[in-house]
């Protein structure tokens, strides 16, 4: 590649989405053309296990669903924010080590609350 | 003119050599090893439950992937009236291209040694129809890896691009407007992001010891020292049981537990996007397979023995000669790198079929509470016990 400032590592992963996306299409267009259709009104209602569906699907679930997203957002930032002390860790030395161990300390705290107020319990 | 055409040919010919083919081999290579993991999983699955598993197409059953791909794709696509289409069309879209798009960080092995592909690219400055300083291959570096492309922050990648197959699984669920596929995509996405986070934490060990994120310098510093799998066992474990929970595998395959929710996500999907959603879960395994590969069994490079005269504590209780050995190593160094990578990841492949075949579905809040209250713990746990040692000895 001649002498540029792009990031070109990034073009060969911009060209696999664009023929992932070019193979889901092509493999739609195709089936398009030789699959039949023919639609009725039984074939187009949701699978309720051979029962006429009762009322809506998209209702109110569970909020643990919620609560668990909750902590997946306050975790996951914690482990990515791991990633670049691991990376650095043999160079930042004992140092690093015991400012990473005071982080996960205080992440600790907010855990043992998780875990006793229930968060983590699923019944 | 001149001074004109030879960056647009030059920059035009990079992208084919070193974007476009290598990204529609692998792209195609691993669509097609998919389709077949489907027959391989049957089959051995039938074996093990003393069946024969498929074997009326073709010899041993073998042209089974493609009678299924020809039926699925002649199948007629319902999409249900009271679904929300946008959602319902986009869903196995977000599903498989974030699986393709995670094939671009991973290193499958050296070209030195495959069959001289690359030395015979050099031939092409011999052609003489192009002028010299236009022929873009003296930039193929002499020791180049086989991947796609070498992101510095490789493994980062891979996690957001798993974790964005997740929006496929719970739109799915959602514009599919039926209980059935509504209850599917809660639970894959609520497991789903459970098990990134140990995940992410299990692979922490293995970063500190190579000291950087880029899949290729992984495997490279084990080349120096050791397969991360001897440090970082209990690392190793759970990386490869949330790897599992991650895919929706058995024995975690509640988002699809047939017996309570018929099928999950896709019970209204039907024909090719049907499909789509088998390639995306077969095309996470093999990424998952190839993950565990290069961050704990060192990725292409060969099996070596150790020496019996290095180990001074059993060298000479084993009936073995340094000699022996020797021959054994240089005989495993033989064998092309991309064979072992592939043979590595035949072997997960196989563990995760063999596990699907031998345990029973976890309950929903079992499978929450080893997430959460086991795989959690202990992946910390593993953190601070690797970076201690780290320091420790220096």
């Amino acid at each position: 590649m001649p002498e540029t400032h792009l990031p070109t590592q990034y073009l060969p992963v911009l060209l696999l989405l664009a023929l992932a996306a070019g193979f889901v299409v092509i493999n739609l267009v195709m089936g398009s053309l030789v699959r039949p259709k023919r639609p009725s009104a039984e074939k187009l209602t949701p699978y309720e296990s051979g029962i006429p569906p009762i009322g809506q699907a998209q209702r109110r679930f569970n909020v643990r669903f919620y609560l668990v997203s909750m902590l997946f957002v306050l975790f996951d930032i914690e482990t990515v924010f791991l990633y670049p002390w691991a990376v650095l860790l043999k160079k930042l030395g004992m140092f690093g080590f015991v400012e990473m161990a005071v982080f996960i300390m205080i992440l600790l705290v907010g855990y043992g609350y998780a875990w006793k107020s229930g968060a983590l319990n699923w019944d | 003119m001149t001074d004109l055409i030879q960056p647009i040919f030059q920059t035009a010919a990079w992208v084919v050599i070193y974007a476009f083919v290598p990204s529609f081999i692998v792209m195609n290579a691993v669509l097609i090893a998919g389709a077949f993991l489907t027959y391989v999983e049957r089959k051995v699955i039938g074996h093990i439950q003393q069946r024969p598993g498929p074997n009326r197409v073709g010899p041993l059953g073998l042209l089974q992937p493609l009678a299924d791909g020809i039926k699925l794709l002649t199948k007629e696509d319902i999409i249900p009236a009271q679904a929300d289409r946008f959602v319902f069309v986009i869903a196995p879209f977000l599903s498989l291209v974030p699986v393709i798009m995670a094939y671009a960080v991973i290193p499958w092995g050296e070209p030195t040694t495959l069959m001289g592909v690359l030395p015979w690219l050099r031939v092409f400055d011999g052609w003489g129809y192009i002028p010299a300083a236009w022929n873009p291959f003296p930039l193929v570096p002499e020791k180049a890896t086989l991947v796609i492309s070498n992101l510095n922050i490789g493994v980062l990648y891979i996690l957001g691009m798993s974790g964005l197959s997740a929006y496929g699984i719970i739109l799915a669920g959602w514009g599919s407007n039926s209980k059935y596929a509504l209850l599917g995509g809660l639970r894959s996405a609520a497991q789903v992001i459970s098990y990134e986070i140990a995940m992410g934490l299990a692979i922490v060990g293995t970063l500190m010891l190579a000291g950087s994120l880029s899949l290729v310098d992984i495997v490279r510093a084990q080349e120096s020292s050791f397969w991360y799998v001897l440090a970082q066992p209990l690392g190793f474990l759970i990386f490869f049981i949330s790897g599992i929970a991650e895919t929706n595998r058995a024995p975690f395959d509640l988002p699809e537990a047939e017996s309570e929710i018929v099928a999950g996500f896709h019970t209204e999907y039907s024909g090719m996007r049907f499909a789509f959603f088998f390639m995306a879960e077969y095309g996470a395994m093999v990424i998952i397979s190839a993950m565990a590969s290069i961050l704990y069994l060192g990725g292409w490079l060969p099996l070596q023995l150790p020496i019996p005269s290095a180990l001074p504590a059993i060298g000479s209780t084993l009936a073995v000669t340094d000699g022996a050995v020797r021959a054994v190593n240089g005989a495993l160094m033989a064998v092309p790198p991309i064979v072992w990578m592939l043979s590595k990841i035949g072997f997960f492949l196989f563990v995760y079929i063999w596990l699907r075949a031998t345990f029973p579905r976890l309950r929903y809040d079992q499978l929450m509470h080893l997430g959460w209250k086991v795989m959690l713990p202990l992946g910390l746990a593993n953190i601070f016990v690797t970076g201690l040692v780290i320091l420790v000895k220096g």
